[in-house]
């Protein structure tokens, strides 16, 4: 497998990450090399083996149903970029 | 006391019991060192005032007697750990001016045990990288250095962790390891690095590279300041889903303990092409060592290790583009506006991560899109399970595996590398311990003939921390490791 | 069938599957530790995870598993003792994670059914698919800036349900019935409010059109439905837009729509965004999510009785039309009060009493059950008065009214007002004989063979009681009278 300009650009959209044109052709091959790095486990016979997410091997542990937290507006807008009467505050969103 | 900086983490505990040294004392000449091998830029963020403040509380622990297990020790905090009214910023700039209301479990721990917080080391940005030059704020440098004086990485992504601490600017430092961002610096700058168990040391308020594979742990000068540094920050966390509850070891008193009847595995499978000779010859060392102290050496197999590097080059991306979708401008750190919603967070995020960053982002997010999930991911999980298997197997016979820490020594600074790929190959070596979730250490086991560190690996069973403290004891007293770097604070020894 | 539509090219017909999300009732939020409550201020009920701080980690809510777990048994579906947490990656503004939260391949519930009643009685079994908790996302408000956006994150990671049904619906009533019978299934086992105003309970419906029997249309999804009422506006619109798309040799694009509550028409969303891939994969902040057959069975044994099975037992035992035992079933607090108020009565007579006369005046006086003024027991004692001939139907509802108004007691209304039945068989006869006398001629015609007039006779008598004579005695009286002589 091995991945194209629009592909990279796809990417890139998904990531929500800005890449100029002339940065997608660079950035395409270097993605390759890695891929095609990575394409050595293609040799590893994985028939009937499942797949390992979490290594702890305990269960999620779970907590009771009460409220700990909130009430804290100032926390959570100490670092804001733009805020404005307790919101954050974004370019307008169409839906 | 005159070499206060000479001390050991133990050492300056004792002197501190004994009033022979106060912790303003040690916290100002830490700060001192700081100021002196600034040159290093292993510091992100010097916090004196607030040293001193916190030795000054820990004198009066102190002469009431109410010292902790760290108390009076200063240490520095790797930039990924958040810090409660103190800059925290991944070495990214699209964290810049972040001020966290929160302090990270690990260093509340730290800092409850005493411990006095010099200031933030330098990192990879986001922890992704091998040699700390991925880091917003430049590369911290390597204290060492070889015959041509230039200037050499400290390994990363704890870079500045492993940096201060083999300078004498920090006495103690945190560092994490996704895939040897603590064993490889650690190497490199010829100190003491522990990767602990997945789970042993909660994740709650680090800064998240790969979740599954993150873990914090300590760098120290020796194997019984680690041991100590360790169980002060180990601790169970509800707040961490994946934190354990298994009970700690005594880890201070395995320091000691010898390896007399333990048997230790030499996996063959730890070589690799291009891996320098006097890697090997001290690895061949390190098992000479252990013989002689009286452990049983057995070969052993861990067929799918060259599979690691791979798998883990799938999984950490995947799971860090997630983690990193959370940096958007809206709520924290740096935004750079635009008109759309959309257009402030591609114009945000490609201001905010560096090059590096971007491009395990932009892998992680093709591996989980559409028609690729099974081909990368869902294969790369599958060979994790294959190279778990591996370990378990090897531990049915064995209690520790010893192998080499990294293929090489430090590398110089700005090395250019056109392929990535290279430049992964740094983790051949610990990449396979946080694929399984096993606690790994590094121990300074020798010089190349350049001069420069190289440090033994020893790997062994989940929370069996005790066991790697053992083996390290016997490695590091039998390696007599005594070198000092050049550029070390206070000058050479 | 009659849920064909027909079109100009002929009938179609219409298939509709429902995701609903329900947010689930509890004290805090499903990975965190702030309240879900309701009408605080902005991110007021924000902690530090849910605003997605960087190294914040997630720990799951107890109640919150085992809320999915009761109405996974509610709707008779399998439970799966590991479930998955996976990712849902996305970008928008009141997502602060950059990711939801959410089961996608082991889901905690898997498949089951649920039972709806239609109008006439008539009953169908809806498939369900799953069922799987997930994170709420927070709130984007649009209208305080010109150019801004405001953004409240007091919902996000409030637990919510997401409930897939199988595309078994064929009508916008059969979705509505859904919809209903769900809530009421939410309802009475208290793991939501259900209410859809607030947005507690909302619904996606995915409707297409095909030619009877044919295969499958493509789908469209309306989403984010919070009425009854708009669900049945936005599946019948959507189903003419499809047929005139297709009539007019148009296809329909899979696409997802929103409904305009003002002009009761579906559109496409603005924001239709290149093609959403959500690159999900399992939360490894979470671990696999094991519940045991005990916990399970615990919360099995502790299950409230359901609607179905109360209208099975409505219907068997007691008699009752399909009608009022859905209709009294619908409500947990109704199927409660019918109870009580039936319990020892007659509980045809109480049903109808029930769904006659108290929901109209319920209705009438918009008040609900919480605060009626009769309480069941009250009820109960005005059906013994008729059931044991103390008082008439007709005097009944004179009864019943001056209670809802005055909240008294029927037997002490009656008492108070003297309107106990008269079943003394002296005054009766004597009430009879008041009346023959005074209407020989038409004793006379009777005798002669018009039988008709015997109503007439019942009628003079029950006047002149007032109403109060017992129509059975005077029945019998007045017959052995007439017939007798």
């Amino acid at each position: 497998m091995s991945v194209d300009k629009t592909t990279v650009a796809k990417i890139a959209r998904l990531a929500r990450i800005n890449v100029p044109d002339e940065r997608l052709e660079p950035l395409a091959a270097e993605l390759n090399g890695i891929l095609n790095w990575i394409a050595e486990l293609d040799e590893v016979n994985t028939d009937n083996v499942e797949p390992l997410a979490s290594v702890t091997g305990h269960a999620l542990p779970m907590r009771d149903d009460v409220v700990t937290d909130g009430n804290r507006l100032d926390d959570v807008l100490s670092n804001v970029p733009e805020g404005a009467s307790g919101f954050f505050v974004v370019p307008k969103v169409v839906e | 006391m005159s070499d206060l900086l000479g001390l050991n983490a133990v050492a300056a505990r004792d002197a501190l019991d004994k009033k022979a040294i106060s912790a303003v004392e040690l916290a100002t000449a830490y700060l001192g060192a700081a100021e002196a091998t600034a040159g290093l830029n292993n510091y992100v963020a010097l916090t004196a005032d607030h040293a001193l403040a916190m030795a000054a509380e820990s004198d009066k622990r102190i002469a009431s007697g109410e010292a902790g297990l760290l108390e009076g020790l200063p240490i520095g905090v790797k930039d990924l750990f958040c810090t409660k009214g103190v800059s925290s910023t991944a070495c990214s700039n699209i964290l810049k001016g972040f001020v966290p209301p929160y302090e990270s479990t690990v260093t509340a721990n730290l800092w409850a045990a005493g411990g006095v917080m010099l200031g933030k080391l330098n990192c990879d940005e986001f922890a992704m990288g091998s040699g700390n030059e991925t880091s917003a704020y430049g590369p911290a440098i390597n204290p060492w250095q070889g015959k041509d004086k230039v200037d050499l990485v400290p390994g990363g992504s704890s870079g500045g962790s492993a940096s201060a601490v083999a300078a004498r600017s920090a006495l103690l430092a945190t560092g994490t390891d996704t895939g040897g961002s603590i064993r490889q610096p650690a190497a490199f700058c010829g100190v003491v690095g522990l990767k602990p168990t997945y789970g042993r040391c909660s994740r709650w308020g680090i800064v998240a590279f790969a979740s599954s594979l993150d873990q914090a742990g300590p760098f120290t000068r020796t194997v019984a300041d680690n041991a100590l540094m360790m169980t002060a920050m180990a601790s169970h966390d509800a707040k961490d889903s994946t934190s354990t509850q298994t009970p700690l070891q005594d880890l201070i008193g395995a320091v000691g303990d010898g390896v007399k009847g333990m048997k230790i595995g030499v996996p063959k499978e730890y070589v690799m092409d291009g891996m320098d000779n006097e890697v090997v010859t001290l690895w061949e060392q390190g098992q000479a060592w252990l013989r002689d102290a009286g452990a049983e050496l057995i070969d052993v197999s861990l067929p799918h290790t060259k599979y690691a590097l791979p798998a883990y080059y799938i999984i950490a991306p995947a799971e860090a583009s997630s983690n990193l979708a959370r940096y958007d401008g809206v709520r924290y750190g740096m935004r750079v506006d635009a008109e759309t919603l959309d257009g402030m967070y591609e114009a945000t995020r490609a201001a905010g991560f560096g090059d590096e960053v971007q491009r395990r982002i932009m892998i992680g997010t093709y591996v989980l899109s559409a028609g690729y999930y099974d081909a990368y991911y869902l294969k790369a999980q599958k060979v994790r399970r294959l190279i778990k298997a591996d370990f378990d197997a090897a531990f049915q016979t064995v209690d520790a595996l010893l192998t080499p820490a990294t293929p090489s020594a430090a590398f110089p600074v700005g090395r250019k590398i056109d392929d990535p790929v290279t430049n992964f190959l740094n983790d051949v070596f610990t990449v396979p311990a946080n694929l399984a979730g096993l606690p790994g250490i590094s121990v300074p086991g020798g010089v190349t003939s350049d001069g420069l560190p190289l440090g033994l690996q020893v790997l062994g069973r989940p929370f069996d921390e005790a066991s790697l403290y053992r083996v390290a004891g016997v490695l590091e007293q039998a390696a007599g490791f005594t070198m000092t770097p050049a550029r070390m604070a206070g000058g050479a020894a | 069938m009659s849920d064909l539509v027909t079109g100009r090219t002929g009938d179609w017909e219409v298939v509709i599957g429902l995701e609903v999300h329900a947010q689930v009732s509890s004290k805090a939020k499903l990975f965190s530790g702030a309240s879900a409550s309701f009408g605080s201020a902005p991110n007021e009920n924000v902690s530090l995870v849910d605003a997605a701080m960087p190294g914040m980690l997630p720990v799951i809510n107890r109640e919150c598993v085992y809320q999915a777990i009761r109405t996974g048994l509610g709707l008779k579906a399998q439970i799966n003792l590991t479930s998955v947490f996976d990712r849902k990656n996305y970008f928008y503004a009141d997502l602060p994670q950059g990711y939801q939260i959410s089961q996608f391949k082991d889901p905690i519930v898997g498949e089951g059914s649920l039972r709806i009643v239609m109008a006439d009685g008539s009953t169908r079994d809806i498939g369900i698919e799953r069922l799987h908790l997930e994170q709420d996302a927070g709130k984007s408000m649009h209208d305080q800036h010109p150019t801004k956006s405001y953004i409240d994150l007091n919902r996000t990671g409030v637990a919510l349900m997401e409930i897939v049904s199988r595309p078994d619906m064929r009508s916008a009533a059969e979705a509505a019935a859904y919809v209903r019978k769900l809530r009421s299934i939410l309802r009475y086992l208290g793991t939501c409010d259900g209410n859809m105003e607030e947005g507690s309970l909302r619904a996606d419906v995915n409707v297409s059109v095909r030619r009877p029997g044919g295969p499958l249309g493509t789908r469209t999804e309306t989403k984010n439905l919070n009425s009854l009422r708009f669900i049945q506006l936005a599946i019948d619109h959507e189903v003419a837009r499809q047929i005139e798309i297709i009539e007019d040799g148009g296809t329909i694009d899979q696409e997802t729509r929103l409904f305009d509550t003002a002009t009761g028409a579906t559109r496409t969303m603005r924001s239709k965004e290149d093609a959403h891939d959500y690159r999900y994969f399992p939360d490894p902040d979470l671990l696999p999510m094991i519940v045991t057959q005990d916990e399970v069975d615990a919360l099995a044994s502790a299950l409230p009785e359901l609607p179905d099975d109360i209208r099975d037992r409505l219907m068997g035992e007691y008699g009752l039309s399909a009608y009022d035992a859905a209709v009294i079933t619908e409500e947990r607090d109704t199927a409660r009060y019918y109870e009580a108020a039936s319990d020892g009565r007659d509980r045809k007579l109480v049903a109808n009493w029930m769904t006659v006369e108290l929901f109209g005046a319920l209705n009438k006086s918009g008040k609900s059950l919480e605060n009626c003024p009769i309480t069941p027991e009250k009820l109960g004692e005005l059906v013994g008065l008729i059931s044991d001939g103390t008082i008439s139907g007709r005097i009944a509802k004179d009864v019943f009214a001056d209670m809802f108004e005055t909240g008294k007691g029927a037997a002490a209304i009656v008492d108070e007002k003297g309107l106990k039945q008269v079943s003394d068989s002296g005054a009766i006869e004597t009430l009879i004989d008041q009346v023959l006398a005074a209407n020989q001629d038409k004793v006379d015609d009777y005798r002669g063979g018009k039988d008709k007039l015997f109503g007439f006779f019942v009628g003079q008598v029950m006047k002149e009681s007032g109403g109060q004579a017992n129509p059975g005695m005077v029945n019998q009286i007045l017959r052995s009278k007439l017939d007798g002589a």
